[in-house]
C-alpha cells in the first residue's frame, strides 16, 4: 500500500523539488534538474481546455516577459496527454511547455501532494523553485480561482534579493 | 534565506500595489470617497459586458465615486487588444480617452488597426497624429505599465475590479458591486 499525501499537503518550502523527467510533446521530454542554475515556477492545473485553467495559462503566458526578467522557466502540468496538450497550446498560443503527467497518471502531482483522489486531477498549485532546486514558495489555490502572478513575482523577487545580498 | 515569516507576506489579499495617481484614466473627482480601479481589456467580452454595470454605479454614487481605468490586455488570447489600449492612450493624449474608450467596446471585436483610424476619425480626432503614434507604438510603454502594475497588483483576468485598493472578488452584477462601493464609503 502506497502512502499518498493528502491534498491540502503540498510539499512546503524550504525542501528539494522532488526531480521528474516527462513528456511535453511526442518526441519530447524534459527533467526538472535540467532547468538547474535558473529558477523554474511550476504551474500544477487541474485540466486543459478547462475555462479557469486557460485564463490563468493565458495570464502567464501575458506575464512571460516579467518572469524572464528573473531568467525563470515556466512550466505548466496537468494529467493531460501530449496530445491533447499540443493542440491546447497551440489554440492559445502558449510558448512555455506544458508537461505531461499522464503515465503512470498523476505521479509527479502526487509526488509535490497535489494529486486530487477525489476526480484523478491535480490542484491548481504552485511551485517556485530556486536555481538549486529548493521550493521558495508552494501554494495551491481554491481549485475555481485563478491565483493571478503576483504571489509568483514575489516569490522571485525575494529569491533574487536573497542570492544578491 | 527565506524564512517562513517571508513565505506568509506572500499569501496576502490582493491589493493595489499601484497607487492612483492624477497620471490615470479618471471619471469622476480625484479625491472622490470610493474610487474603484478597473483593469481591462478592449476585446475581452467580459469586460463589455461590465460596461453597463461600472456606468450603472457611476450613475448612482455620483460624485461619491471616481473610475480609473487601466488596460490589462492578454495579447495571445486577444490579438488586437494591445493595440486597441494603445489607440485609447492616442485618443488620451488629445483628451478624448473616455469617449474613444466607450467607442472600442461598443464596436467589439472590429479592432484591427484600420478600424481603430476610422473610430478615431469619428471623434474628429487629429488622425495624422493618431495614427502616426499608433505606428511607432508612442504608448506602448504606458500599457506595459498598467499590466506590470496588474500583475503584481494580483490581477488575474480580466475585468478585475479593485475598490479603494482592495481586489473586488464578488459577483459582477451591479446591486452586487454597488453594496461593496457602499460599504466602503462607510
Amino acid at each position: 500500500m502506497i502512502d499518498l499525501p493528502e491534498s491540502g499537503s503540498e510539499i512546503p518550502a524550504g525542501n528539494i523539488a522532488p526531480d521528474f523527467t516527462l513528456p511535453t510533446t511526442p518526441d519530447s521530454n524534459v527533467s526538472l534538474k535540467s532547468y538547474r542554475g535558473r529558477p523554474v515556477v511550476l504551474v500544477f492545473y487541474p485540466a486543459d481546455w478547462s475555462p479557469v485553467c486557460s485564463d490563468q495559462l493565458s495570464l502567464y503566458q501575458a506575464a512571460l516577459s516579467e518572469f524572464q526578467q528573473y531568467n525563470a522557466q515556466l512550466l505548466g502540468i496537468s494529467v493531460d496527454g501530449v496530445w491533447c496538450h499540443m493542440a491546447f497550446a497551440r489554440n492559445r498560443g502558449y510558448q512555455f511547455p506544458l508537461v505531461s503527467d499522464f503515465h503512470p497518471k498523476g505521479v509527479v502531482a502526487q509526488t509535490y501532494g497535489v494529486y486530487r483522489d477525489s476526480d484523478g486531477m491535480s490542484e491548481r498549485a504552485l511551485f517556485v523553485i530556486d536555481p538549486e532546486g529548493t521550493i521558495t514558495w508552494s501554494y495551491v489555490s481554491p481549485i475555481n480561482v485563478n491565483p493571478g502572478a503576483d504571489g509568483i513575482l514575489r516569490a522571485l523577487d525575494l529569491m533574487q534579493a536573497h542570492v544578491g545580498r | 534565506m527565506i524564512t517562513p515569516e517571508t513565505i506568509s507576506m506572500l499569501t496576502y489579499a490582493p491589493t493595489l500595489v499601484t497607487p492612483v495617481t492624477p497620471q490615470d484614466h479618471i471619471l469622476g473627482l480625484v479625491d472622490a470617497p470610493v474610487v474603484l480601479v478597473e483593469y481591462g481589456d478592449y476585446e475581452c467580452p467580459y469586460c463589455k459586458a461590465a460596461q453597463p454595470v461600472v456606468k450603472s454605479v457611476l450613475a448612482t454614487m455620483g460624485d461619491d465615486l471616481a473610475l480609473v481605468f487601466r488596460h490589462f490586455p492578454l495579447s495571445n488570447i486577444h490579438p488586437f487588444a494591445w493595440k486597441a489600449a494603445e489607440a485609447a492612450e492616442a485618443a488620451g493624449a488629445q483628451d478624448m480617452f473616455w469617449e474613444y474608450h466607450d467607442v472600442l467596446f461598443e464596436n467589439q471585436p472590429a479592432l484591427d488597426v484600420r478600424h481603430l483610424i476610422a473610430y478615431a476619425d469619428e471623434l474628429d480626432l487629429d488622425v495624422e497624429r493618431f495614427a502616426d503614434e499608433l505606428t511607432r507604438d508612442v504608448h506602448s510603454r504606458r500599457v506595459h505599465e498598467d499590466f506590470r502594475g496588474g500583475i503584481l497588483s494580483g490581477v488575474n483576468g480580466t475585468p478585475t475590479f479593485f475598490v479603494n485598493g482592495v481586489r473586488y472578488d464578488g459577483d459582477r452584477d451591479a446591486a452586487s458591486l454597488l453594496r461593496a462601493l457602499r460599504a466602503a464609503m462607510s
